[in-house]
């Protein structure tokens, strides 16, 4: 439904080839686009609107990059922006207290997973750093929460607190505080019940927790599939109880995640954990990079195209991308295509790059590919005629011992190459027909199959 | 109007008051200079986007507007019931609750949804009224991949003192649903609702595992699940399109009930989730308490979400 920003912008921005500089014009036309892209991706309008004029400062007047076109130039500040804004302030582990415990304090709405968090967290806190932890579930509100913890806390194998039935929660924290203290707990993890910013009653709760256990840490578990509501409930419980940091959660879903800008803007506090999974350890600490491309619906398309335009010999490319849309593609162009992976890198560095590629991971990884193949590859197409180049169908089993024996290499190899060009061939065809790499991705890549490089949609 | 029906509205309107007053003075400033011009447009627009109608609604909406008032002097009153008008005309036809079909014995009500939306919740909920309005009610625990779902959803059992069948935490959720729907059957129960798992919609094998309960159920009731209820959680922003449009592909999703109203999310998507998909919107949550699952009022909930009162 969404088309990418990418796409977006070259269809407006695409006549513009050849200039030099972005014209005030230009980057008005691009930020309609961007503004459009940013808030489907679920930023909240007023983030977009600050981004966007800090955008439209930077973009007027750049030069663009020889290379590339003013679409890709606007798309690179904006991403790059956004990688800063994402970041900043540092991210990554929680800080801990000098003399234990560290109390870390959960909250957030309703079910946006701060149960399962405080998990992982103590999880994650015991597993790498080694320490002793103690969960403790706050949560009177909804029925079984303190007894889904307890669950969890024996799965990710960390203490939790007894459950004392009827106990209220300044009640159940004060208890959590001493059996730290007592029973010398390097970390406390308080859970609490799911509220909405606006209830009064439930807010106060908070901050009475709040300053009793003095936490070291206040995450605010946020959902990475919230709309527009992002900024109040990230301002509200900022204003309320102090955020320290951001959770984002169901970051394995396929939400463009434009709430992470949001809060992190809103609050002013990084965001420190995404969690990608059911199981408890899927946590992981967060990448403004990723994030911002995922927002941005691009993969690393900027990077691809800054190292693309560093070493394509872009007529070379061009006269490629046209055979290839028309679904022409021999040997001789596999061969060009491998001498240009080699330059840019190996095939891990560019695939790592592409759009949707976390679909084909699995896949990539049995593929496994060597770069040292690629040598051999070229060895292999150097050892044929030019009439075998332009048409393999007529290399017959003699002819393929004499390639292999011209490039010193075995007649498996050969048979292996030349079975890899017919896969991509048809590959080709097919993308034709289905219109775009990212269609192509969403399916699955032929296996053993280095699939070059495919041209951008 | 009955007490009671004045009490509903009220709770409804209390709900939505936080998010319909923001919506409404950004309506009420962009309208100052009384004349509807571009500029009162694109902020109508915004104000629209801020309820998370998304891009695309909010812009037919305003246009809609633009062709019949651009240019003339127009009141703020008159803005807003045009714009609630325009809401309530797309999602009137919607607002069913869960038809009671007799003629199955037991009902079969499958209920998903993405993790944390509130489905236990729901199901609690939706019990009470069906208890309520005199039917046999069943429930069935089949999220028992979530630590404690199962003993959440017992305690909802016991408050609506109806039986939970339940199995042991991990076990196959469709094997369950066809032993609760045999046990229901022979109980000669009216109703069954059966809780699942929350999974994400892009996760194959949880949705594989989703269809094969509809497939189970089928094999004791070819008609079963005779309702499909995806629940949407309010706060959901543009992300609600792939959801329903997934679960839909997946498990023939036949409507919608809308969960967490009474906080500060406008619950737009709603208004553009009919229009793409035209889907029945059986009733909404609007807070924690057992009583807290309302009818979907469409003209009430467009009003509301424009600040407008409802009397009448």
């Amino acid at each position: 439904m969404f088309e990418n920003l990418t796409g977006r912008l070259g269809r407006v921005l695409d006549r513009l080839k050849g200039r030099g500089v972005l014209s005030e014009e230009d980057v008005d036309a691009a930020l309609r686009e961007i503004r459009i892209a940013l808030l489907e991706a679920d930023v909240a309008l007023p983030v977009v609107k600050s981004f966007v004029a800090g955008v439209r400062e930077k973009a007027v007047g750049q030069e663009v990059l020889r290379s590339i076109t003013p679409g890709q130039m606007v798309v690179k500040i904006v991403h790059d922006r956004l990688v800063e804004l994402l970041g900043g302030a540092g991210t990554g582990e929680l800080e801990l207290a000098k003399s234990p415990p560290t109390v870390i304090l959960m909250a957030g709405l309703q079910g946006s997973g701060k149960t399962t968090t405080a998990a992982k967290l103590a999880r994650r806190l015991r597993v790498r750093e080694k320490k002793k932890v103690l969960l403790a579930s706050l949560d009177v509100q909804r029925p079984a929460a303190q007894h889904q913890l307890e669950v969890l806390a024996r799965q990710a194998e960390v203490a939790s607190l007894p459950i004392v039935p009827g106990q209220p929660p300044l009640e159940i924290a004060r208890r959590a505080l001493g059996t730290a203290r007592r029973e010398g707990y390097d970390v406390l993890i308080l859970d609490t019940a799911g509220r909405l910013s606006i209830d009064e009653a439930l807010m106060d709760e908070l901050v009475r927790v709040r300053d009793l256990v003095r936490p070291h840490e206040t995450l605010l578990v946020a959902d990475a599939l919230t709309g527009q509501d992002a900024v109040n409930t990230a301002r509200i419980f900022h204003e309320r109880v102090g955020v320290t940091g951001i959770v984002l959660t169901r970051m394995d879903g396929d939400a463009r995640g434009g709430a992470a800008l949001s809060m992190r803007q809103v609050t002013g506090r990084p965001i420190r954990f995404v969690g990608v999974g059911e199981k408890l350890d899927a946590l992981e600490p967060f990448h403004p990079e990723r994030v911002a491309a995922r927002i941005l619906d691009m993969g690393d398309v900027v990077s691809l195209v800054e190292k693309a335009a560093e070493t394509l010999d872009k007529e070379q490319a061009e006269k490629l991308a046209k055979r290839m849309a028309k679904g022409e593609f021999d040997l001789e162009d596999l061969k060009s295509q491998l001498q240009q992976l080699r330059k840019m890198g190996g095939m891990g560095g560019i695939l790592g790059k592409l759009p949707g590629i976390r679909k084909v991971k699995k896949q990539l990884e049995d593929a496994n590919i060597d770069d040292r193949l690629l040598i051999r590859q070229v060895a292999i197409i150097d050892s044929m005629t030019p009439q075998e180049r332009r048409n393999p169908e007529i290399i017959n089993g003699s002819r393929r011992r004499r390639i292999a024996k011209g490039s010193g290499t075995e007649v498996s190899e050969v048979n292996r190459l030349l079975k890899q060009h017919r896969q991509m061939r048809d590959l080709m065809r097919q993308m034709r027909k289905a219109g775009g790499l990212q269609r192509l991705l969403g399916g699955r890549l032929p296996p053993g199959l280095p699939p070059g490089l495919l041209p951008r949609a | 109007m009955s007490g009671e029906k004045i009490g509903w509205l009220g709770r409804l309107k209390a709900g939505l008051q936080r998010s319909s007053s923001a919506l409404k003075e950004r309506v009420l400033g962009a309208l100052r200079r009384r004349r509807l011009d571009q500029e009162t447009l694109d902020e109508l627009e915004e104000a629209l986007i801020l309820a998370d109608l998304g891009v695309e609604t909010a812009q037919s909406l305003v246009a809609s507007l633009k062709k019949e008032r651009f240019g003339k002097e127009v009141s703020e009153e008159e803005v807003r019931e045009f714009l609630a008008e325009r809401m309530a005309a797309i999602l009137e036809p919607l607002a069913q609750p869960i038809p009671h079909r007799e003629r199955f014995r037991p009902q079969v009500v499958l209920v998903c949804g993405v993790n944390g939306t509130g489905k236990t919740t729901t199901i609690g909920k939706l019990a009470k009224q069906a208890k309520d309005a005199g039917l046999s009610v069943v429930l069935a625990a089949c999220d028992t991949f979530r630590a404690a779902a199962v003993e959440q959803l017992a305690i909802w059992g016991e408050r609506n003192g109806v039986p939970v069948i339940r199995g042991k935490e991990g076990a196959d959720p469709a094997g369950l649903a066809y032993t609760a729907l045999e046990k229901a059957r022979a109980e000669g129960a009216d109703l069954l609702l059966i809780d699942t798992a929350g999974r994400l919609h892009n996760k194959q094998a949880l949705m594989a595992e989703l269809q094969k309960i509809v497939r189970v159920l089928k094999k004791l009731d070819p008609e079963a699940p005779h309702d499909t209820i995806l629940v949407l959680d309010a706060t959901t922003g543009q992300n609600a399109h792939a959801q329903v449009e997934i679960f839909k592909s997946m498990v023939d999703v036949s409507g919608l009930i809308v969960t967490k109203l009474d906080g500060t999310a406008k619950g737009g998507v709603v208004v553009a989730l009919a229009r793409r998909f035209g889907l029945p919107v059986h009733a909404v949550g609007v807070g924690e308490g057992i009583d807290d699952l309302r009818p979907f009022e469409a003209r009430a909930f467009a009003r509301a979400l424009l600040g407008l009162d409802n009397g009448g």
